[in-house]
């Protein structure tokens, strides 16, 4: 085992520039490999962050359309327990109501929610433009497009119309840009026991909003089922966003589909080069072979030092093409950018990806040296020593 | 039995559609610490028979004997394994690996059935290139040394397993008058200090007379076998 590896470390060295040229020939292959895939998977991530990054993943509803949740404290405590991919839960109470001001009015869904739950879920607390979010009573924050079409200023007020018909008068306390058009002109934001208040519901709730962990994101659906199974004795409908989003969800698996072919196609091509360099290099060692096998190295020797030429390689090349490729994605997210300046895809590094495309560069590139060993082992002496 | 070889009617026919007869029904004994010379014209088929003796080619019929082993039952890896440890080749042209220094070169026999180095081997590797005159250029290059300097850092190899017999094929078809000389006197040497057999093929009367016993191989043929 050490003497092929010695040989074929000399065996390699001895021809510098040709053996550099391979490793770049692997290196390449690789560096594209892992190119397209940090940026697929960075892609998807950012495609999936901001379609529902900032909104309730898995969301507990009551089975009655517009009905409400009592005892809802011990249904926390339920799905807490149940699935540890659950990050964030937030109980919510959603009432229509009016917005009744001298010049216009409108319809505003007034979105009770906790602090924390308003922070965890939909990141208000980064979102909110001027003022901030308060829980005295009757305080309320509006969108930032209410703000141009009132003429409103922080600390305003304004006329709140229940379903009831009765009129509650709400200061504003702050606004909020929460990046889509239509929340921002049609939400009101209030906590939780404000929302309660307002609309004389008693301790009920609408529905219980959740996030997942980062990396569970893609596992909303398997976490939802556990959770309807914990509270199957509830009346309640557990949704989650896989189930409502399914388009999006065939676009990013046709996008990883091809990705993979790509990524497939590069990898057999550089196979295929480099089995047939490696052939070449054992007729150009073929004289050495020869003197090698007369002085009694036995053929499984003789090919395992193309074997561990091709491992030689495959490793320099893997490095190299983890280098490069690595260089590549950065390059990408450093010049490729949008109009204001942000990058186009956000630098995404998956190590488990990146070891998985070095080991397969390795694998490939012994299965690439197998044959080119193959044909060292059946090299016969006497037939290089006749010829020369 | 103190016969190292024995080839008991060998015959060799090469090709399958033209087919060639090289050599034909020849029976031939080597004792130990033998040294023997071989000549012939070109074509007379004596490379084909060392070959053979050699176990680099298999004959078409007949049995080789090596130190009273047949070899016709033997595998691949077992041919290997005696080509190792009993015979030691010396080629018309040095054959030594260019990627290696010619220390190195000489110790590839040890190593093939060793794996590693010892100090024993190197001991014994330094020793023959002592002998064999190559004590200053033990760590140059195999490409770095004159023809004669390669030829002899080739018999030093071919001695590093304490092979019984070695086989040469016109170890000094390549040099000049000089070295051929030094080589032949080195080869009587050797033959005396360590007992190795020598079975040489030259074309040159002149060397073949250094040697105690004189083949001719004539179409295949053993013509004449003199002892002196």
């Amino acid at each position: 085992m050490k003497l092929s590896f010695q040989i074929a470390k000399r065996f390699l060295g001895s021809n510098l520039t040709q053996t550099i040229i391979i490793i770049l020939g692997i290196g390449i292959g690789v560096s594209v490999q892992i190119f397209i895939g940090l940026l697929i998977g960075g892609l998807q991530n950012s495609l999936v962050e901001s379609t529902i990054g900032n909104s309730s993943q898995i969301t507990v509803s009551a089975e009655e359309e517009e009905g409400l949740i009592s005892e809802y404290e011990p249904m926390l405590k339920d799905i807490e327990n149940s699935d540890g991919r659950v990050e964030f839960v937030s109980p919510v109470l959603d009432n229509p109501s009016f917005l009744d001001s001298d010049e216009k009015n409108q319809s505003l869904l007034v979105r009770g929610m906790k602090k924390s739950g308003a922070d965890n879920i939909y990141s208000l607390s980064e979102y909110i433009t001027e003022g901030s979010f308060e829980k005295d009573e009757n305080t309320v924050l509006l969108g930032d497009a209410l703000k141009e079409e009132y003429s409103l200023q922080k600390g305003d007020k304004i006329n709140l119309v229940t379903p009831d018909k009765r009129t509650v008068e709400c200061t504003v306390t702050g606004f909020f840009d929460l990046q889509v058009a239509s929340i921002n002109e049609s939400w009101c934001i209030t906590t939780l026991e404000n929302a309660q208040e307002i609309f004389g519901t008693g301790d009920e709730i609408s529905a219980i909003e959740m996030q997942m962990y980062d990396d569970s994101v893609f596992e909303a659906d398997q976490a939802a089922k556990k959770i309807r199974k914990v509270l199957k004795d509830e009346n309640v409908t557990v949704t989650d966003w896989k189930s409502q989003n399914q388009s999006l969800l065939s676009g990013l698996r046709g996008q990883s589909i091809s990705s993979l072919m790509i990524q497939i196609f590069v990898m057999i091509s550089v196979v295929l080069g480099i089995s047939s360099i490696l052939a070449i290099t054992v007729m150009q060692k073929s004289r050495q072979i020869g003197i090698l096998k007369a002085m009694g190295i036995n053929n499984s020797k003789a090919s395992l030092i193309f074997l561990t030429e091709g491992l030689i390689l495959g490793v320099f090349g893997a490095i190299a093409g983890v280098l490069m490729g690595l260089g590549l994605s950065y390059a990408f997210s450093t010049f490729a950018l949008n109009a204001d300046g942000t990058p186009v895809v956000d630098l995404y590094i998956d190590k488990g990806f990146i070891a998985l495309s070095g080991c397969i560069a390795v694998t490939a590139c012994l299965i690439a040296s197998l044959i080119p060993a193959r044909r060292s082992s059946k090299l016969n002496p006497i037939d290089i020593i006749r010829n020369n | 039995m103190d016969n190292i070889l024995e080839l008991q009617n060998i015959t060799k026919v090469y090709g399958t559609s033209v087919k060639t007869q090289v050599l034909t029904d020849i029976s031939i004994s080597f004792k130990k610490g033998s040294f023997s010379s071989i000549i012939g014209q070109s074509g007379s088929g004596k490379s084909t028979l060392l070959n053979i003796m050699g176990t680099l080619d298999e004959p078409t019929s007949g049995k080789v004997f090596i130190d009273g082993t047949e070899t016709s039952g033997l595998s691949k890896n077992a041919l290997a394994d005696i080509r190792n440890k009993k015979i030691g080749f010396v080629f018309q042209f040095h054959y030594l690996l260019p990627e290696f220094t010619a220390l190195e070169n000489v110790l590839m026999p040890y190593r093939i059935s060793n794996g590693s180095i010892d100090k024993g081997a190197v001991e014994r590797a330094k020793e023959l290139m002592e002998i064999t005159g190559l004590a200053s250029v033990m760590n140059n290059n195999a490409t770095k040394m004159s023809g004669g300097q390669q030829q002899r850092t080739a018999i030093a190899r071919a001695l590093l397993n304490n092979p019984d017999m070695i086989l040469a094929d016109e170890p000094t078809g390549n040099l000049d008058s000089n070295s051929t000389e030094n080589i032949y006197n080195l080869l009587r040497d050797i033959n005396e200090k360590f007992g190795t057999t020598f079975i040489i093929i030259t074309h040159d009367r002149r060397i073949a007379e250094m040697a105690d016993r004189i083949i001719e191989i004539s179409d295949g043929k053993i013509n004449v076998d003199i002892f002196k």
